[in-house]
């Protein structure tokens, strides 16, 4: 090996150890620094619910009504409906009924 | 029954973390409970109607499927207004939540199929229906193959005594209503039946 090759080499040996050295020197000193002392919880802004003021706190009664009233309205909704479509297909009937009784085409007018 | 519901659910213990939110569980438990039972009856009706083609299997899957609707609108009500509560959000897309919003789109295809789809329209629902009631295990058991914000299926064989007898009342007077409306809806279809039958005889006379 010429002396211009083994220049070469050690060039890049120091450029290497050099580099290795500040990538790792680098991360390990990240890694070994300490965080800050966190604050108070008051500091980050974080407050448990039950430390919460009564007008921050989200009240429970609404809700239940509302959770309750929906139920009870949909049920009875859907019953009236059910009474309605009922009623109607049942005088339908009826009137159709006599037509056949009657002897006359449904849908003829006087 | 379902009058006398709330009664008992007054006198119920409150839950230890939540308080008086978690009373919402009485209505909203029982009412998952009867979608489900609504899709399994509109289910195994519309496979009744799509092998043996009996009309009123026909009839009973589409009053089925109207319950399941109806139910599925309570319990996808009352869980975001306790959710809003107990968790601090409306809504959360996790297993339980989205796959019963999913079961109760199924239940609404079905139902718009049935009212515009046109001729033939009934045996495609049906076939609808039947994937629908096979999604129902699939969102009973989602709490257990993923990690849920939602209660686990734990919590009904683990209430406490003074919980279970308002629970397991509130199951009954929910299914028993929905006997009963199942029965009203079926009679509506049949009606409806028999006067289309009315109307064909009086024209061909």
């Amino acid at each position: 090996m010429n002396q211009k090759n083994r220049v070469a080499i050690a060039f890049v040996v120091v450029i290497a150890v050099f580099t290795g050295a500040l990538t790792f020197g680098g991360a390990a000193a990240t890694a070994s620094q300490q965080p800050p002392p966190s604050g108070t919880a008051q500091d980050d802004g974080f407050v448990p619910v039950k430390d919460l003021g009564d007008q921050e706190q989200l009240p429970a009664a609404p809700l239940v009504i509302g959770a309750y009233a929906i139920a009870w309205i949909a049920v009875l909704l859907y019953l009236w409906s059910i009474w309605r479509r009922l009623s109607r297909v049942e005088s339908e009937i009826a009137s159709i009924s006599r037509r056949i009784e009657a002897g006359t085409r449904p849908g003829a007018h006087p | 029954m379902f009058a006398y519901a709330p009664v008992m659910i007054v006198n119920a213990p409150y839950e230890s973390t939540m308080g008086l939110v978690q009373k919402i569980f009485y209505f909203h438990v029982p009412a998952a409970m009867t979608m489900f039972a609504a899709a399994f009856v509109s289910g195994i009706a519309s496979a009744m109607y799509l092998f043996r083609r009996q009309p009123e299997a026909d009839r009973v899957a589409l009053a089925a499927a109207e319950l399941a609707a109806l139910f599925g609108v309570i319990v996808l009500i009352s869980g975001p207004l306790w959710a809003r509560k107990a968790w601090g959000v409306w809504w959360d897309w996790d297993a339980r939540l989205t796959s019963t919003l999913i079961l109760w789109l199924i239940f609404q295809a079905y139902l718009l199929l049935r009212r515009y789809g046109g001729p033939g329209s009934d045996r495609l629902a049906a076939g609808v229906a039947v994937f629908g009631m096979f999604n129902v295990p699939f969102v009973y058991w989602s709490v257990e193959f993923w990690r849920t914000l939602h209660p686990k299926t734990t919590v009904v064989p683990s209430l406490q005594p003074g919980m279970r007898e308002p629970f397991w009342f509130c199951v009954v007077a929910f299914l028993g209503l929905f006997v009963l409306m199942l029965a009203a809806r079926t009679r509506l279809e049949r009606r409806r039946a028999e006067l289309e039958e009315l109307y064909l005889a009086a024209e061909s006379d």
